[in-house]
């Protein structure tokens, strides 16, 4: 069976910025992989190539043994060859915000089923079936018909989970999940989080959560200026870290 | 005569003829909105191209209708437009007689002009109040461009557009009284026309500033309604 996704030797700049160096990285069925890293280390940047969220300048991104297929436009700058592919990868891979962008104009419930619906063609009846059992299962049935700026940010937050969930997808990315919330609703975030990882779902999350990482991840990755200075199971990597780098991270983030 | 009886309804007083071009000030208003609207559309488009040509264009459009007098625009269409289409019936028909438009059509692109100049810089204000989050939220979900826009992009830009688009149509609504200048008989032209013939200026010229008021206040609650329910889901502070 193909890797679930597979990243090889992808560059991103902004401008002369070179943000990505060079990453190769893999997820297997099942993975949880933690992004650690101080920031302006890249780590968002890289989540957002996988979906291209950002373009990458070059490097393969493959998502279940699918090659997302790039090319140059007229003048030169890389971009997708095919839209649609995108689009369809897209609905392979959710992905969960650090500002959690619930469309405002929608109810809870309206924006887990979007995506069902008008997307993937769900019936609407049974996408609200499937998406009031997501909101059972993040804990946030009671809020369905209320507007998202009527929620806390943890409660926004787990809705945005369960509007990911809602498409189906094999991996889910998560882009510093907690790091907008008040330190009393990171809990309530993580704890979805680990049911999930429970599951057996694959995950690839950027996080500052250092205690989310050491208790869940399968493989913490730490990124430093753009590449992998370090990678490895996080027992390996949080109480034997090799590189000089990685032991100052792990020293201030813990002071922090 | 007194107030009332110069504006009677009927052979005797004024007051049909006020209510007629008061229809006549609406039909064109609404008209001159929904060719700036219309126009706005592509004015936003082709403000945010990436096309420097294209945006050229937009620019071009905004800076000259907003740069120079109201009525000065109404003039040059006037004229100018009728001149256009004499030159293209000569030049390609070889029809030399003289043409004269339609004057309400005149009017309504005329006005149209200027208030879809105003309505481009407040769709694409409201294009730009829209969070980036939005659409990438829209996006990684795998939704296509026609289903960001639509789903997604429409109805937030309504709603930092509508109060905007509210400000535009009352000066839409205020601007059509330039046109009697056409000769096109509404509200003010035909106050023009009472005074003229009544020696009674004041009372038909508030009277024409009546009318207007109630023009103004109703629609001004109708916009109030629709703000509120293209604000649904926005917590006000």
């Amino acid at each position: 069976m193909a890797n679930a996704l597979e990243i090889k030797h992808l560059v991103k700049s902004f401008g002369d910025l070179e943000v990505i160096k060079d990453v190769s990285l893999t997820a297997n069925q099942g993975d949880v992989i933690c992004i650690i890293g101080s920031s302006g280390s890249g780590k968002s940047t890289l989540l957002r190539c996988i979906n291209l969220l950002e373009t990458p300048n070059s490097g393969e991104v493959w998502v279940n043994g699918e090659l997302i297929k790039m090319g140059l436009d007229k003048k030169g700058q890389p971009q997708p060859t095919d839209r649609s592919q995108v689009d369809r990868i897209r609905t392979k891979l959710a992905m969960v915000f650090q500002s959690f962008n619930l469309w405002s104009h929608m109810t809870v419930l309206q924006n887990v089923i979007e995506a069902p619906v008008h997307v993937q063609k769900i019936n609407k009846t049974e996408a609200t079936k499937q998406g009031l059992e997501l909101l059972a299962k993040v804990g946030i049935t009671e809020k369905a018909n209320q507007y998202p700026s009527s929620l806390s940010g943890g409660q926004q937050q787990r809705v945005a989970i369960a509007r990911a969930l809602a498409i189906n997808p094999d991996i889910l990315l998560f882009d510093e999940p907690t790091s907008s919330l008040d330190p009393e609703l990171v809990g309530e975030v993580l704890k979805v989080m680990k049911s999930l990882a429970k599951e057996g779902r694959t995950m690839i999350v950027v996080t500052h959560e250092m205690g989310f990482a050491r208790e869940v991840a399968s493989k913490v990755v730490f990124l430093h200026n753009g590449h992998i200075e370090e990678q490895g199971a996080p027992d390996e990597v949080f109480n034997s870290p090799k590189s000089e780098r990685l032991k100052q991270f792990l020293a201030s983030s813990l002071e922090g | 005569m007194d107030f009332f009886e110069l504006l009677a309804f009927g052979d005797t007083g004024w007051g049909d003829e006020m209510l007629k071009g008061a229809l006549m000030t609406v039909l064109v208003s609404i008209s001159a909105m929904a060719i700036g609207l219309f126009v706005s559309v592509f004015g936003t488009m082709s403000k945010m191209s990436n096309n420097g040509f294209v945006r050229g264009i937009g620019n071009t459009y905004t800076t000259i209708v907003r740069g120079i007098p109201e009525l000065l625009v109404i003039y040059l269409l006037y004229f100018g437009l009728n001149n256009a289409v004499m030159g293209i019936a000569k030049g390609v028909f070889g029809y030399d007689q003289y043409i004269e438009l339609p004057v309400f059509l005149v009017a309504a692109i005329a006005v149209g002009l200027i208030s879809g100049a105003y309505s481009t810089e407040v769709i694409r204000g409201a294009f730009l109040a829209v969070p980036k989050g939005q659409v990438e939220a829209a996006k990684s979900v795998g939704m296509n461009k026609f289903l960001i826009f639509h789903r997604v992009l429409v109805p937030q830009v309504l709603r930092y557009a509508l109060p905007g688009l509210g400000n535009v149509w009352q000066l839409t609504l205020k601007d059509t009284a330039l046109i009697m200048v056409t000769g096109l008989v509404e509200i003010m032209r035909q106050a023009h026309i009472g005074a003229g013939s009544t020696h009674e200026p004041f009372v038909f010229y508030i009277t024409a500033a009546l009318l207007y008021l109630v023009l103004t206040t109703v629609s001004s609650q109708a916009l109030n309604s629709a703000e509120n329910w293209a604000n649904k889901g926005v917590r006000r502070a």
